[in-house]
């Protein structure tokens, strides 16, 4: 939360406005970013770059920038309660997961009808794949403009698995059991280190269930939901998920209860990498792209030296979702605009303007990322075009379900439970159960047990 | 007077336990001594080497926080205001008029007002604001802050009211004053007292509060010190300490003077149901 | 001087006379009825028919909330849940335990034995105590927070360096003993007030009484048992009903450690918060808020039928 100046600056302009008609239009742009810090490269790219070039070609228009530095979960709280009162920034970044429970809720609105014809005559819609419209998009209709999507895998810290006699650069587990044994062997290497981070808990929030829970559930083949949309409130991947966060946590200690349970617990695995702590760490793509790169707080000394990545087995070769032996999962952000905007054609007009080619080109020279439209290229990063290649293939998508953020926040209670060794595995899967139940009626659920 | 050695023993160890129990309540406090001067500091207790202001330096260079505690001051001095002014004309009506059903209403009022407290009441609260097209504004605060205060503040100056002389006004009316004027220019000067621990009162729940102002402000150019001392934390979401502490000396400073200027003046007397 | 916050001073007379008329009175009265009605008054009868709705923030029932009945107080009270941590009855049996050891043991009994001390000790010491007494008790919520999340730090705050100091073994508070931490914060940051409302009925005991009893040879604890303790039994009542109050609805502890470990600090009113604003369940929360009135309403009538017998005697 550490600029916050723009907010300031903005909330002047709307009182000076009062006063007097202002000539120039304000355009409020919130992204959790911050330069320096989480999703450096986003905000260096709005900030340098979007914003110099928007208000060239459009010289009455003023943007600023809100940089977010707090917590996803800090974030959505924030933004729910903003749009539900008519406040809040007039753009922002967005996760495509959250889209039906705000559209539900009334907060979001398709961009046609908030912005009108503009929305619907934009060339840029070509460009972007299926798949990806798909990611801001509930019910046919498109709520936001996708930046791109992301893949999960298992990051690993080369120079611990060699202390351990591991052959870190051909080390590609296949079983969870490939994961423990060498989870054990640094481990016994270095007895106060805490070799594997798998998220869990509620502080963490939905980087709990997307790169903890779902990583390890999806190589039980199973998902948080079935072919029908039902919520899987009982099964034997629960259980062996579950088992799993215990056998880490609880019974063999080889991961940091403490970091799974303390309020800055992310913070905390992160440092935990970074200090060589750590050594195999379950995250997205984000954290090589965002978290780790020099300069930043959780740099990883001699990156390129150190750090390596291995796709995520499943639980035993084939038992992973569609019968896969590697599985990961993607999710895709994007920005929305305000449904309560005082300019709407304004700010469909940057909204629009930041993803034309130039833009999105300027931000893949800043950082590489997976992009939406078809027409940016990637440019040359060894790191994201393998790991592309090797794990979009292989990738799942969160259900799009207006209650999945609910369920969601049982899922990291449930982990919590087990990982706090407060409940067994099938207790927290019984409570987890009835929370479930709770939220989309029985109907909508279904045991497999 | 004599001491026997028992009752001098007695009185030593009277002395030591209860300076004991201060430095048990001066401790987690210590640190705030320190570390604001501390351009190194950390979460451990450590005495500057050298002492320095630089923290408050930067933390003055943040416009951010210094609108924040501006607000904080808008919001407090706004809603002490309105408090001091309404409970006084209530608290006033209450004592000297006759009108029906004045007991049963203060019963009802203090009732409410015991039940009704911010922890319970968030959701109607936040409802109301938002109906009222109120969110992220300063008022919303004011009013939400004057409507939880009134009542006790009515009730303790209801009773201050109570104890002054209804001879006082009397004799003024008898010299000619309207019952207003005896209000203004007789009753006023003589409660003035029971205002004052009204306003301190007001302003130290205000000042500190954090629930309220961080569910009815939405945008960063409204928020109190309060919540704005959660801009202190590194740009990956780590406090940075330094600037924590330096900045929360700043924002307790108003609390501390009003303490110390209370207890110089008044002494600090206990006034009864201070601090809701 | 009374201490007594709310009782009024002896009743005099009731005359035929006001000093201010009806009409004048009612004026006066206006804004302060406005804003009690709006935002104390108001919120009491939304709140309790929210509780009957399924209200929501995000998802369908945001816009087309539904009439439930007592659904979410049916839910509140499921037994098959009531107990598990992060559920309501959890939390309400934490809040009772968490108030009678922080305000009912903790507050009061310090304070009294602080208002006890500060009669007989040096003027010197007796004001440095009640000082950093005070300061815990006005300080900034946010700031105390702050202060005692630095205290208690494994690595390097205050207490564990004392404690090894001492050559005993550092803990890790916020973790493993959560509810002694906010159960010892909540005695810190409370106890002032109960030392006030004791020091102020104390020193309004005649002094003759106590001079009385040094002639006769009476201890310290002889004269805080005989005379002392029964001549403020009134104060104790108000003061033990008062803490009680408002230690079940302080949500100060939710800034040192957000309700957690896993719900192991979660008072009511974080619970509240968490269902309303984190959850986004305003039906549910208002239910909670509304059984959290039940019981302020309950402490409120004894604290007010004790208040009326006083002001009949």
């Amino acid at each position: 939360m550490s600029n916050r100046l723009r907010a300031f600056a903005f909330g002047l302009a709307g009182a000076t406005a009062l006063a007097a008609p202002a000539l120039a239009v304000d355009l409020d742009v919130t992204c959790r970013c911050v330069i320096g810090g989480v999703n450096s490269g986003t905000a260096e790219w709005i900030e340098n770059s979007v914003i110099p070039a928007f208000e060239a070609a459009h010289p009455d228009f003023n943007v600023t920038l809100n940089q977010f530095g707090g917590e996803d979960a800090q974030l959505t709280q924030q933004l729910a309660l903003d749009f539900s009162t008519g406040a809040g920034p007039d753009v922002t970044a967005f996760d495509g997961f959250l889209i039906p429970s705000f559209v539900e809720g009334g907060l979001l609105k398709p961009l046609n009808e908030v912005a009108g014809a503009a929305v619907d005559s934009w060339t840029g819609w070509a460009a972007l794949s299926e798949g990806s419209r798909a990611l801001m998009e509930y019910q046919g209709a498109y709520y936001g403009i996708p930046l791109g999507t992301d893949v999960r895998m298992l990051y690993t810290r080369k120079d611990l698995l060699s202390e351990a006699g591991i052959d870190a650069d051909n080390w590609q587990p296949t079983s969870w059991d490939d994961i423990l044994a060498a989870a054990r062997a640094v481990k016994q290497a270095k007895p106060d280190s805490f070799p594997i981070q798998l998220n869990a808990g509620v502080a963490m929030g939905e980087a709990t269930t997307m790169q903890g829970y779902w990583l390890a559930l999806l190589g039980t083949g199973e998902a948080v939901t079935d072919e029908s949309g039902k919520f899987i409130v009982s099964s034997q991947g629960i259980l062996d998920t579950l088992n799993l966060y215990k056998t880490i946590y609880v019974d063999e200690q080889l991961g940091d209860q403490r970091a799974q349970l303390l309020a800055d617990g992310r913070n905390r695995s992160f440092a935990n990498f970074r200090d060589g702590v750590t050594a195999l760490l379950f995250e997205g793509d984000y954290f090589y792209r965002s978290v780790t790169p020099e300069g930043s707080e959780f740099a990883v000394p001699n990156r390129d030296a150190v750090l390596g990545w291995a796709k995520v087995p499943a639980k035993t070769p084939g038992s992973g979702i569609r019968g896969q032996d590697f599985v990961t999962i993607s999710g895709g952000t994007g920005f929305v605009i305000n449904p309560a905007t005082d300019a709407p054609a304004e700010a469909w007009a940057f909204l629009s303007f930041m993803n034309e080619p130039e833009q999105l080109a300027a931000f893949q020279a800043i950082q590489p990322r997976i992009t939406a439209r078809t027409d940016v290229e990637i440019p040359n990063s060894p790191f994201l075009t393998e790991t592309s290649q090797e794990l979009l293939p292989l990738t799942t998508a969160r259900p799009n379900d207006p209650n999945y953020n609910a369920v969601s926040a049982e899922i990291q209670r449930m982990t919590e439970a087990v990982v706090s060794g407060e409940l067994s595995p099938e207790d927290a899967m019984a409570q987890y159960k009835s929370a479930v139940i709770a939220i989309v009626g029985e109907e909508n659920t279904v045991s497999l047990l | 007077m004599g001491l026997t050695i028992p009752a001098f023993v007695g009185r030593i160890a009277f002395s030591a336990l209860a300076a004991l129990i201060g430095v048990v309540f001066a401790l987690p406090l210590l640190w705030f001594l320190f570390a604001p001067f501390n351009a190194r500091a950390e979460l451990g207790l450590a005495v500057p080497d050298p002492w320095t202001l630089s923290n408050f330096f930067t933390v003055f260079g943040n416009s951010y926080a210094v609108q924040a505690l501006w607000n904080s001051f808008i919001q407090a001095i706004g809603g002490v205001i309105l408090v001091g002014a309404v409970a006084t004309l209530a608290a006033y009506a209450l004592s000297r008029s006759s009108i029906p059903g004045k007991g049963a209403v203060t019963y009802i009022l203090l009732l409410f007002s015991s039940v009704v407290s911010g922890s319970a009441a968030m959701v109607p609260i936040f409802l109301i604001i938002s109906a009222a097209g109120l969110m992220d504004t300063h008022l919303a605060v004011i009013l939400t802050f004057a409507g939880g205060l009134l009542p006790t503040a009515m009730f303790i100056l209801r009773d201050f009211i109570d104890s002054i002389p209804k001879s006082y006004e009397e004799s003024a009316m008898v010299a000619g004053a309207s019952p207003v004027q005896a209000f203004f220019d007789v009753a006023l000067p003589v409660i003035r007292p029971g205002i004052v621990v009204i306003v301190v009162w007001s302003f130290v729940n205000i000042w500190g509060s954090f629930l309220i102002p961080f569910i009815l402000l939405r945008s960063d150019s409204n928020m109190p010190a309060s919540v704005a001392i959660y801009s202190f934390y590194s740009e990956a979401g780590t406090p940075i300490v330094t600037l924590l502490a330096a900045y929360s000396l700043i924002y307790s400073l108003p609390v501390i003077a009003l303490y110390l200027f209370v207890s110089w003046r008044f002494g600090f007397r206990f006034f009864g149901g201070i601090k809701a | 001087m009374t201490a007594e916050p709310t009782a009024s001073p002896p009743k005099r007379k009731p005359r035929n006379f006001a000093l201010l008329s009806n009409w004048a009175g009612a004026a006066f009265l206006t804004p302060a009825g406005i804003l009690v009605s709006v935002f104390v008054i108001v919120p009491f009868f939304w709140i309790i028919f929210v509780s009957f709705t399924n209200r929501t923030l995000l998802g369908r029932t945001a816009l087309n909330p539904e009439w439930v009945g007592l659904g979410n107080y049916l839910a509140l009270f499921d037994p098959a849940t009531f107990f598990q941590r992060g559920q309501f009855g959890f939390s309400l049996i934490l809040t009772t335990q968490f108030v009678l050891a922080s305000a009912l043991l903790g507050q009061a009994l310090l304070g009294l034995l602080l208002a006890w001390l500060i009669q007989t000790v040096p003027p010197a010491v007796k004001r440095i105590t009640e000082t950093f007494v005070i300061a815990a008790w006005i300080l900034p919520e946010v700031v105390i927070g702050f202060a005692w999340f630095a205290f208690l730090d494994r690595d390097q705050g205050t207490l564990n360096m004392i404690i090894e100091g001492l050559g005993l073994p550092p803990g890790d508070f916020l973790l493993q003993q959560p509810f002694w931490v906010i159960v010892v914060f909540n005695t810190w940051r409370g106890a002032a007030f109960s030392m006030m409302l004791f020091s102020s009925a104390f020193s309004s005991i005649p002094p003759s009484y106590f001079q009385a009893a040094d002639v006769a040879g009476a201890s310290s604890w002889q004269k805080f048992r005989d005379i002392g303790l029964p001549l403020i039994r009134g104060h104790i009542v108000t003061d033990l009903i008062l803490i009680t109050m408002w230690t079940f609805n302080t949500f100060t502890p939710f800034l040192l450690t957000n309700g957690g470990p896993s719900y192991r600090t979660e008072l009511v009113s974080i619970y509240n918060y968490r269902v309303a604003f984190q959850d986004f369940q305003f039906g549910k929360g208002a239910a909670v808020g509304v059984i959290m009135m039940l019981i302020n309403l309950a402490f409120a009538l004894i604290y007010l039928s004790i208040g009326r017998k006083k002001k009949v005697r």
